[in-house]
């Protein structure tokens, strides 16, 4: 029997990873990337974002954010590698580095975001 | 032969001339194509730095106060703003694209991909809203 691939599930979460990036990623860069150190808007009070993120829900969907757009990248930039440069003699080493990179930092914001107080 | 598809060594060489590492120079679409490729790192860096701003605000009050000012660094703001653009170029072309992507059907007819892409941007804005009403609610 053919080995089952495993392309169309990377696929299918590049997607849902993409929809989130963008969707969420703009406001997000906007909010604390640039308006709050620019000081055209005031950042939320500690509290406030302390109260927010220890939402069971709110640390469910941020975990589930991060992974999937993690992913995401990890996908598209094995393919920027692929296409752009034309890397395709290192194909499981560049393959390793992507995912491998996408799990250890799911890995990473689950623990942090487990430890939050 | 083997009989697996995939690359195989030793394959016939074909007459096909090598395009060059820089072919995405060569049109502004293939220029645009690659810098949204590229998008996928700023999408990376977007994680690092939203995970940085929740490890802050585990840590207390002045870990957090710290972020906020490391994050007016020029550097910081440099490399965010970079992102921003990529992250943006992503999300517009992501929604142009969904049109192709979602073959939505109702009543037995296809919707019109005006109608696909604009609901795509309307949960754009939706969400963008729900996210700012969620951390500016004070």
């Amino acid at each position: 029997m053919a080995k089952r691939s495993f392309e169309p599930l990377l696929w299918l979460l590049f997607s849902a990873g993409g929809v989130l990036a963008a969707l969420l990623g703009p406001i997000l860069l906007l909010l604390f990337g640039v308006l709050f150190p620019l000081g055209w808007l005031s950042p939320p009070s500690h509290e406030h974002l302390l109260a927010v993120l220890r939402h069971p829900l709110a640390r469910v969907f941020l975990f589930a954010f991060c992974a999937l757009l993690l992913v995401h990248g990890a996908h598209r930039f094995r393919y920027t590698l692929y296409d752009g440069l034309q890397i395709k003699h290192l194909n499981e080493f560049v393959n390793l580095l992507c995912y491998g990179g996408a799990i250890v930092g799911s890995a990473v914001a689950a623990y942090l975001l487990w430890r939050v107080p | 032969m083997r009989a697996t598809t995939g690359y195989t060594e030793y394959h016939p060489r074909w007459l096909r001339r090598r395009k060059s590492t820089y072919w995405w120079l060569e049109r502004v679409s293939y220029l645009a194509f690659i810098l949204r490729e590229l998008s996928s790192v700023f999408v990376a860096w977007t994680v690092a730095f939203l995970l940085l701003l929740v490890h802050a605000v585990s840590q207390g009050d002045s870990a957090y106060q710290y972020f906020l000012s490391w994050s007016t660094s020029e550097p910081v703001l440099l490399l965010n703003l970079t992102s921003l653009l990529f992250v943006v170029f992503h999300a517009v072309t992501w929604f142009r694209l969904a049109p192709q992507a979602m073959v939505v059907h109702v009543g037995g007819r296809r919707l019109p991909g005006a109608w696909i892409a604009a609901s795509n941007y309307l949960a754009w804005a939706l969400t963008t809203a729900l996210v700012a009403w969620l951390l500016l609610g004070d």
